[in-house]
């Protein structure tokens, strides 16, 4: 029987989260944890309750029941604004861009960068936008048009810039290349290494097993709102998580 | 992350110089649009009664002056329907909390505030604007509550509103006319005393003027401060001597429209000095509703483009999901969009009853309908995201341009409709297929 190898205090804990819609338990008291410098997954079936079980955390849900704890602090999160003051920052797998704005207002939004009289300083979010897309997407050019103009790539490089802008602690990241090329993935892939060595904490709700064994240190596995168990993922084969996710089957190595 | 963008440069010399040009200047082609169609009606219009009617009476000071006044109180309103619609709503009740604002006003101008500060006291006119701006705010943002909080759609909220107001302000005075209003207050209506006169036009226009030349200059300035690609020199010269040149027209186009004889009579009566044999000339000049409008149309474009304000608007109306979860307050947002719209209603409410001199049950009647014809003829998207505030301002003068044209060249009402109709549908259309080939 393995254990958490992590020690010390976690930079989050979810505890017993609970959340019904309707009388369905979409996320049935479930505990999960994420250590600095970390990525863990978070896989199951579509409908297992990843995505519902994050949202608690970016503050797009309000769990039924449950704490979370931060750095070892009970905190209060009620809505996406608590969450991006704990530096919680999210990439939806929707994406979660308005269309008709260009990619400095997306990056920016909700936190524009304001001059003398409180007026958009629109200049300076494009300087901004300029600089952190030319580290994340050197080939982006598209800094004037609406981001609907944009492929889906770059779209998704616009999400991504916007999560790593505000200094994040805690990442979420729902499918962060299910729209994406194979070129496309290995960045994402590389950026969530680089990430991972300044010390933040990456929660990746992943469907591909590769990527999963690949990039996460821990993989927590979900079906139908429970958890089945969380394995250290160098403990344990592609086939084991598998069995988690297809059978609910909790191999030894899991606690 | 790669991306399949083309380079924006060396497909320049493909280009006909027509795109070049537009480029350059950054002239927005569907703006450009828009004031071709109006120009179209209006020369329409004065050609059609030239033919028919030996007289073209459209394209004359007069009209045109008359026209920038009756286009005000939909104007204003329009603005702030841009921003409803924007984020996907709609508000039918502008037309009836028109008329019920426009009723309190009446009557505390008419019958409250005269007991308090005594007769023709400046304060009259003062308070009852107040109390006309509260009242719509307060009505508007009640509209937004129950929006936002309760979960009720904003076409039935609104339509209930359309209904409600109108039969209050029918109970407020039991359907009696308030007439006639305070001298003062009268005056934001327009009418020769309502105008600001050449002198004042005058100084208006050299503002607006610098006020042109000054933005030019410093975006040029900040564009350069932070690298990045300016217009060509000539294109800047062109927008400026543009710009400047139909502030200038505009203004003596104002200032061409004298005052009519008998009140330059009762002028001269009142100040004390004869009338020359040969008749005074007494320039109208920009009408005070204009004025207002125009200024409206200012802080709203500010508003619109260059505050978070602004920003949260167009967010919500293209992704209002995103917006939710950057952290924007989008109930209290609704709640303050909806409040703003009844702030200009309110507005508008002032410039109608005060241009009518009196404050009736029906003032403000279909107003909802040319408001919205206005915003979406102005390019305003009912689908959400998408909208100007100067668009709805031309949509709101192309519209009054119809009305007032077809008065002038003798078409009945039922013919007038039919034709308003007939342009909203179209408009639509056309912006429809604009939007199919700019994609």
């Amino acid at each position: 029987m393995s254990t958490n190898p992590n020690k010390g205090t976690p930079l989050v804990e979810l505890r017993d989260i609970s959340i019904a819609f309707g009388g369905i338990k979409a996320v049935d008291h479930v505990s999960v944890d994420l250590y600095p410098g970390e990525v863990v997954g978070l896989l199951g079936h579509n409908g297992a309750g990843k995505s519902t079980l994050i949202k608690c955390l970016s503050g797009a849900y309000r769990a039924d029941s449950g704490e979370v704890w931060i750095n070892g602090e009970k905190a209060e999160i009620n809505n996406p604004r608590d969450a991006r003051s704990y530096n919680i920052e999210t990439i939806y797998q929707t994406l979660a861009l308005a269309d008709n704005l260009d990619a400095a207002s997306n990056l920016f939004l909700g936190r524009e960068l304001v001059g003398a009289g409180g007026f958009l300083d629109d200049i300076a979010m494009e300087s901004e936008t300029r600089k952190i897309m030319g580290r994340l997407n050197p080939n982006f050019r598209k800094f004037n048009v609406p981001v609907s103009a944009l492929s889906g790539g770059q779209r998704q490089s616009v999400a991504i810039a916007r999560a790593v802008y505000f200094n994040a602690k805690i990442l979420i990241m729902d499918e962060p290349t299910a729209a994406l090329g194979p070129h496309e993935t290995q960045m994402v892939a590389e950026l969530i290494q680089e990430l991972k060595k300044q010390g933040l904490g990456i929660f990746l709700i992943e469907h591909d097993i590769h990527a999963v064994m690949d990039l996460c240190d821990r993989a927590v596995v979900m079906k139908n709102g429970q958890r089945v168990g969380t394995v250290n993922v160098g403990d344990v084969t592609d086939d084991d998580i598998l069995g988690m996710i297809i059978m609910g089957k909790k191999p030894p190595q899991a606690y | 992350m790669t991306s399949s963008t083309t380079p924006s440069h060396g497909t320049d010399t493909a280009q006909s110089p027509v795109a070049r040009f537009l480029k350059a200047t950054e002239i927005d082609t569907r703006l450009l649009g828009m004031v071709g169609a109006l120009l179209l009606i209006w020369l329409g219009f004065h050609i059609f009664g030239a033919v028919f009617k030996g007289q073209g009476s459209f394209l004359t000071p007069r009209n045109l002056w008359n026209l920038s006044v009756q286009t005000a109180s939909i104007g204003i309103m329009a603005c702030g329907m841009v921003l409803i619609i924007v984020t996907r709503h709609i508000d039918l009740s502008v037309g009836s909390v028109l008329g019920f604002t426009a009723m309190v006003m009446g009557i505390t101008q008419a019958r409250i505030l005269p007991d308090i500060f005594g007769l023709g006291s400046p304060m009259i006119w003062i308070v009852t604007c107040l109390v006309g701006l509260v009242v719509g705010t307060a009505i508007g943002a009640f509209h937004g509550w129950l929006v936002a909080y309760r979960g009720i759609p904003a076409f039935i909220v609104t339509l209930g509103g359309l209904l409600v107001w109108r039969g209050a302000a029918f109970l407020l005075a039991r359907g009696e006319t308030i007439s006639p209003l305070d001298s003062t207050f009268s005056l934001i209506g327009g009418g020769p005393y309502g105008s600001i006169g050449a002198t004042g036009s005058w100084i208006v226009g050299l503002i607006a003027c610098a006020f042109i030349l000054w933005k030019l200059y410093s975006g040029r300035k900040n564009r350069e401060h932070h690298g990045f690609p300016q217009r060509p020199v000539w294109a800047e010269v062109f927008l400026g001597v543009l710009g400047c040149g139909l502030v200038i027209g505009a203004t003596m186009l104002v200032n061409a429209y004298p005052w009519p004889k008998g009140i330059v009579n009762q002028y001269a009566a009142a100040q004390g000095f004869e009338v020359p044999a040969e008749g005074l000339f007494i320039s109208h000049g920009w009408a005070i509703p204009v004025l207002v409008l125009i200024a409206v149309g200012i802080a709203m474009t500010v508003l619109s483009t260059r505050t978070r304000f602004g920003r949260y608007v167009f967010a919500m109306g293209g992704n209002p999901d995103a917006a939710e979860l950057s952290g924007i307050n989008t109930k209290l947002m609704t709640v303050k969009i909806f409040a703003l719209m009844g702030f200009l209603t309110g507005l508008s409410s002032i410039v109608a009853s005060a241009r009518l001199n009196s404050a009736t049950n029906a003032l403000g009647t279909l107003d909802e309908l040319y408001v919205i014809a206005a915003a979406v003829i102005g390019g305003t998207s009912l689908a959400g995201g998408v909208g100007t505030i100067y668009g709805a301002i031309i949509g709101a003068l192309v519209m009054q341009s119809l009305q007032t044209g077809m008065v002038l060249i003798g078409f009945d009402a039922a013919l007038q409709n039919i034709v308003v109709g007939s342009v909203l549908v179209f408009a639509v259309w056309v912006d429809i297929i604009y939007r199919k080939r700019a994609k």
